[in-house]
């Protein structure tokens, strides 16, 4: 029996400014074998379908089992982690390309910055007094902790960006995973001290009023969280916080 | 004087942990990580974190866990700093909890505990089955604070190349490499944290992600640092084999009641549910009674090797164990153990609620490193060492969920310690060696980028993997060691004629991968030399011809020093802290 062989489409790029292009690459099929290892594969033999000698493809990766967050792409035009993208769960030609809505670094590597700073920006975070020994945390009864922990999950790998229709230039929309780690921390009984300052981060230019209801986000999320209820929450929380800042005047 | 300029390098646990002490005590530092920190290899850990809180009415104790850990670590372990990491512990947990850790919980409200492997308490707080995940995320939001206060400075795609040393040997600063624009730059400062993870890299396929390649420790081993207890890697007894690496199937698997079991009958075909209980061969249960499937992990990998090697009786005929959970219940599962599961699921495509997970060991965890004093230095001045990349906490086997400890205790040591060393450090010499640093270093990149050969670099990493993994991991022979000694010469060798096909100076991945390449293959004969070296068996280093623990000539760290000589590195041993817990026997098979 001859060896079988997997098909590769990948879309190269060698700076921001370079013109793209497509090259096919045919991979010895290996069991198991996910999207990562066949990039691993070209870095050890860099060669084309057509026998050309050509460059390892530059990519983010590190964990390779989904919770790093590094290896998100479009893998036959859906945005997903490609370590866990399958081969044998995938159509033929695989066509690989970068994430579209990030800036493009070279080849599938995008920057997802924008991310961290929208992070920043909410104050994502539990303000502790301090790290020294001040004894133990707020309780919290399992029914708490079962609702937050899917939220805490996130791994930042932007997805739910990428397939938002709202998330370009033109709207500066924040995008759904900034507004569940809202939610996250406006539940936590310390983080909640931002609560404000977090709904009116959301309330202006590019806040949680450009969600278009599309739904594309909790579909495309690797991790399964509940993003449309954390927007549908935080955008009630929202309103109520404009009502009470008008009314405060 | 001006403030001091504190550098930490790695932005796992152990990096994050130091940066917020320092930031908390007024200082600022710059951040470096290869990856964006929220991305680094402490969010694959996913059991839990050990502190003997005593939660379970069970009489655990900070000693009871210092007890485990010494004794897990088959007394290689300096006991002074373990000794302050386990009292720590309790109060590093509060701290988690106060970030926001979402911890599993007692119907009342308060933190859950399960049990881990080398202990009879439940003495592990967890998070699901992603609590590596969940505390670097409440680390990095921290710092993330700190960083919007301007306290602290992130370098994030910035790989560290080495350290500048001024003409007395003491530390004055990093030179890095920009991965985007392959900008080799200085960076001065007046202490130097390095937390720079494990060196799963150089065994090929682990269960570290791809930055774990020990490239920044092997850079000051070769600067003068010394590395310790080298040949200490822990080889985890449950991993799904893959093509591109090994994933960590939770010792917490395990702690929730997961067993292992092989067909009795060699090349059983028949399928696990046609198996009646009778004819299931529950080894580690069988073997260690008291400790059952939750003995350490040295131990249970052992374990499963003769099952598989020297009884034949690995599922059909493959080199593979059932892990098996599917006697427990879907809610419970789901609740304690759902991240891993989910793996399993999405790599495998069995769902493990139904049908017994096939498992195998893979190469996990770097219990040797750099050497530092219990104040977390190395031996050159300014450079401190937290996390997996120095070598203090676990001796010569780490138990299950104290890695996460280690870290955070480490990280928070060196912190304070550093930023201490740097405000009484007298100013350097002309430009403390930072010209001559930086020229060495471009002269590097320039001969690596020229270079003409045939050698693949991914290849010659391929080779160097296969040689490691087959000779100095589980089962160790002098013979075998000395081959793959060999084969790390010849790596070297060819190395001198490697090609990269990519020669551009923008995101060159190939480049950057090339110079740990080199820095990997140095390392990986302090591992090889080192094991050669030591004719006993201890925790994680196993040999068949030497299978005793000989505590007269080996109760001993192992401290590898670079020479670039052919032979290799020098070695001398330095004695253990043994002043608390005099060495006994260590057997998990009866009571211990």
């Amino acid at each position: 029996m001859a060896n079988r062989t997997v098909a590769f489409e990948i879309k190269r790029q060698a700076n921001p400014d370079a013109p793209s292009f497509w090259e096919n690459f045919e991979l010895e099929w290996r069991p198991g074998m996910n999207v990562v290892s066949a990039m691993m594969e070209i870095a050890a033999n860099p060669v084309t379908a057509d026998g050309r000698a050509t460059t390892p493809i530059t990519y983010d990766s590190n964990c390779l089992e989904e919770i790093c967050g590094s290896c998100a792409m479009r893998i036959n035009g859906k945005a997903r982690m490609a370590c866990s993208a399958l081969v044998d769960n995938l159509e033929q030609p695989i066509r690989v390309e970068p994430l579209s809505k990030f800036p493009l670094v070279r080849d599938l590597q995008v920057d997802r910055s924008v991310l961290f700073e929208n992070l920043m920006a909410v104050k994502a975070w539990v303000p502790v007094d301090g790290t020294y020994d001040l004894g133990s945390g707020p309780r919290v009864y399992p029914q708490e902790q079962e609702a937050n922990y899917p939220l805490s999950n996130c791994i930042s790998c932007c997805c739910c960006m990428e397939v938002c229709p709202q998330f370009n230039d033109v709207t500066g929309f924040v995008g759904a995973a900034t507004i569940a780690q809202v939610k996250l921390f406006n539940n936590h009984p310390t983080g909640k001290v931002f609560k404000e300052d977090r709904l009116r981060a959301l309330a202006g230019d590019g806040g949680i009023q450009e969600c278009g209801f599309a739904q594309n986000c909790v579909e495309a999320c690797p991790k399964g969280i509940p993003l449309t209820d954390a927007i549908s929450d935080v955008s009630r929380d929202v309103l109520v916080q404009k009502a009470k800042d008008f009314l405060r005047g | 004087m001006a403030a001091p300029r504190i550098i930490v390098v790695g932005g796992g646990l152990a990096g994050l942990a130091a940066v917020i002490k320092i930031a908390e005590a007024g200082g600022t530092v710059d951040l470096f990580s290869i990856v964006p920190v929220k991305r680094s290899h402490s969010v694959c850990a996913q059991g839990g974190i050990n502190a003997a809180k005593n939660l379970k009415g069970e009489g655990d104790t900070t000693d009871k866990h210092f007890d485990d850990t010494i004794y897990g670590g088959d007394f290689l372990a300096n006991q002074t700093p373990v000794k302050a990491m386990c009292e720590a512990a309790p109060a590093i947990i509060d701290l988690l909890d106060r970030m926001g850790v979402p911890f599993n919980r007692t119907p009342e409200g308060l933190l859950d505990f399960r049990r881990f492997g080398g202990t009879l308490y439940n003495r592990t707080a967890f998070a699901g089955a992603t609590t590596g995940q969940q505390l670097l995320y409440a680390l990095d939001e921290q710092v993330r604070r700190y960083e919007s206060d301007g306290k602290v400075k992130k370098y994030e795609g910035w790989e560290f190349l080495s350290a500048v040393l001024d003409s007395k040997g003491v530390a004055r600063g990093i030179t890095a490499l920009n991965l985007r624009t392959m900008e080799l730059r200085l960076f001065p400062a007046d202490a130097i944290i390095l937390a720079t993870g494990g060196i799963g890299a150089i065994f090929g396929k682990s269960t570290n992600s791809v930055v774990c390649t020990g490239s920044a420790q092997s850079a000051i081993f070769q600067q003068g640092a010394f590395y310790a207890n080298g040949e200490f890697v822990q080889v985890h007894p449950t991993a799904i084999p893959g093509e591109d690496k090994l994933r960590l199937m939770s010792e917490s698997a395990r702690g929730e009641g997961g067993r292992v079991w092989v067909p009795r009958i060699a090349g059983d075909k028949r399928s696990f549910k046609q198996i009646p209980e009778p004819e299931r061969f529950y080894f580690l249960e069988e073997w260690f009674p008291k400790y059952g499937n939750l003995v350490p992990r040295d131990v249970a990998t052992r374990a499963i090797h003769k099952v598989v090697y020297e009884d034949g009786l690995g599922i059909d005929g493959q080199p593979m164990v059932y892990l098996d959970l599917t006697h427990i219940d879907r809610e419970t599962l789901n609740r304690k153990l759902e991240g891993i599961l989910e793996i399993y699921e999405k790599f495998v495509g069995d769902d493990p609620r139904e049908v017994p997970m096939k498992i195998f060991p893979g190469m996990h965890y770097t219990m040797g490193g750099l050497w530092v004093d219990f104040d977390q230095m190395t031996n050159i001045p300014g450079i401190f060492a937290a996390g997996e990349c120095e070598y203090q906490y676990h001796g010569a086997n780490r138990l299950g969920a104290n890695s996460l400890v280690s870290c955070i205790f480490g990280g928070f040591r060196s912190g304070p310690n550093a930023l201490a060393y740097a405000k009484s450090l007298p100013a350097a010499e002309g430009d403390g060696g930072a010209s001559a640093e930086l020229a060495r270093q471009s002269e590097i990149n320039k001969k690596l980028l020229k270079n003409e050969g045939t050698e693949n670099p991914f290849k010659l990493w391929r080779e160097l993997g296969d040689s490691m993994t087959k000779h100095a991991t589980v089962i160790r022979y002098n013979k075998g060691l000395k081959q793959a000694d060999e084969k790390i010469v010849e790596l070297l060798d060819r190395y001198k004629k490697v090609n990269l096909a990519d020669r551009s100076q923008w995101a060159n991945t190939s480049f950057a991968f090339a110079r740990q390449l080199y820095n990997m293959l140095e390392l990986s004969r302090t591992v090889v030399q080192g094991a050669l070296l030591r004719d006993e068996s201890r925790g994680a280093h196993y040999k068949p011809d030497f299978p005793d623990r000989n505590d007269e000539k080996f109760l001993k760290t192992t401290k590898a020093s670079f020479t670039g000589a052919p032979d290799g590195p020098r070695f001398e041993y330095e004695e253990v802290d043994t002043q608390f817990i005099k060495p006994r026997p260590r057997s998990y098979a009866a009571t211990k």
